[in-house]
């Protein structure tokens, strides 16, 4: 009994491994659009930088490192509210990520002093 | 003998097998990340394109005798706009705004052009104490700052460049209280540990609390302006010396002033994931 419920719960598990390989793809290919906007961020070409991740969100539209890297890249660039919206997204599909989180907070503090002086009468 | 015990086998194996799957599931979905410096671009508060250059005309200071803020913030300002601004600063004699504007009030009392408008809605404007201590004594020579006509007058001087004018008070400050602070203690095993322990001070230092004021030199009217408070306090054996928590105060709120004026760009660490 005991032997066909593990095997019951294996096959269960394998199956939910492969019930979107189409998901795994996209995934995989939004992977690699991210890899590749890294390297180009780590070079200092953060144009082509938020190309490959945007490319990397259409692939994938719940891949969080993507929208997390978009916002930074964002950021970089003084889009504020775009780099605001990017992280928003990468924490709802992530609430639990810290390394987000603390992006987050580090821009909220720019964020809200670029705001605060465009507020001063 | 032989059944039970196969079927115990093959249920470790299920499991060493399911195990081993998700630490593989664990191991696909972990993140790595990449730490980055970033440089963000923050917009300038004014929109300074109609400027080619900018006067740091002269402040209306008060508090201490030990500094002369006025010629301090004049100079302090201007070498930050030489290095950090795109507009040419203007070389020019600082300002003696509390004369000025007291030379100012005699003339509007003689009904003489020039003058000053009332700052109160009475016929009679506020009289403009001799001495600045404290902020309520700065209140009256605000009106300086509005009288356009001043103000425009001193731009065609010059060529109709953005004037940088306010005020600042330094004023002495003491405070006495009690100050947590972390002390090392070693205990029997000579174990090292940090407490925080609780101990009365008296503490003096200073409060720095500029108002800048942004004028247009072409219209004499006054474009923005923003206020600042920043203090400092030492133990009270310290002797420090006012000019130079003069400059430690000014130093925090430099660039924030300088945000104003120029774009500047926020350095810091991000982190990419994949």
């Amino acid at each position: 009994m005991r032997l066909h419920v593990a095997v019951v719960g294996l096959s269960l598990l394998l199956l939910a491994a492969s019930v979107s390989p189409a998901r795994a793809d996209a995934r995989s290919a939004a992977k690699a659009e991210a890899q590749f906007g890294i390297d180009v961020a780590q070079r200092g070409l953060w144009r082509e930088a938020i190309y490959r991740w945007e490319r990397a969100i259409e692939l994938d539209p719940t891949y969080a490192p993507a929208f997390n890297n978009l916002a930074v890249a964002y950021e970089h660039e003084g889009q504020l509210d775009k780099a605001r919206q990017a992280y928003e997204k990468a924490i709802a599909l992530e609430p639990q990520n810290v390394q987000i989180r603390q992006n987050y907070d580090l821009f909220k503090e720019i964020n809200d002093r670029a705001v605060e002086d465009k507020d001063k009468p | 003998m032989t059944a039970p015990l196969k079927t115990k086998t093959s249920l470790r194996l299920a499991c060493a097998t399911v195990t081993a799957l998700g630490a593989l599931a664990v191991a696909a979905c972990g993140t790595s990340y990449f730490e980055i410096p970033i440089e963000t671009p923050i917009q300038p508060k004014l929109d300074v394109t109609p400027f080619q250059r900018v006067l740091i005309a002269g402040f209306v200071t008060g508090g201490t005798d030990d500094v002369d803020a006025n010629q301090e913030t004049v100079r302090l300002l201007r070498s930050q706009l030489r290095t950090k601004s795109t507009l040419k600063v203007i070389d020019a004699d600082v300002m003696p705004l509390v004369s000025i504007a007291q030379d100012q009030q005699k003339t509007a009392s003689t009904g003489d052009e020039g003058g000053v408008a009332p700052a109160s809605d009475g016929d009679r404007p506020m009289a403009l104490p001799e001495k600045i201590r404290e902020e309520k004594d700065l209140e009256p020579y605000e009106r300086l700052f509005a009288n356009t006509a001043y103000w425009k007058r001193i731009g065609e001087e010059y060529q109709n460049p953005l004037i940088v004018t306010g005020t600042v008070l330094f004023t002495p400050h003491s405070r006495s209280g009690f100050v947590s602070r972390d002390v090392e203690q070693y205990d029997s095993f000579g174990r090292r540990r940090v407490v925080p322990v609780r101990t009365y001070l008296e503490r003096k230092g200073f409060i720095l609390r500029p108002k800048f004021v942004f004028i247009d030199g072409r219209t004499g009217a006054t474009m923005h302006s923003e206020s600042y408070r920043e203090e400092v306090l030492y133990n009270s054996q310290q002797n420090t010396p006012a000019l130079s928590s003069y400059f430690e105060l000014m130093d925090r709120l430099v660039p924030n002033f300088l945000t104003a004026l120029s774009s500047q760009k926020i350095r810091g660490t991000r982190v990419l994931l994949l």
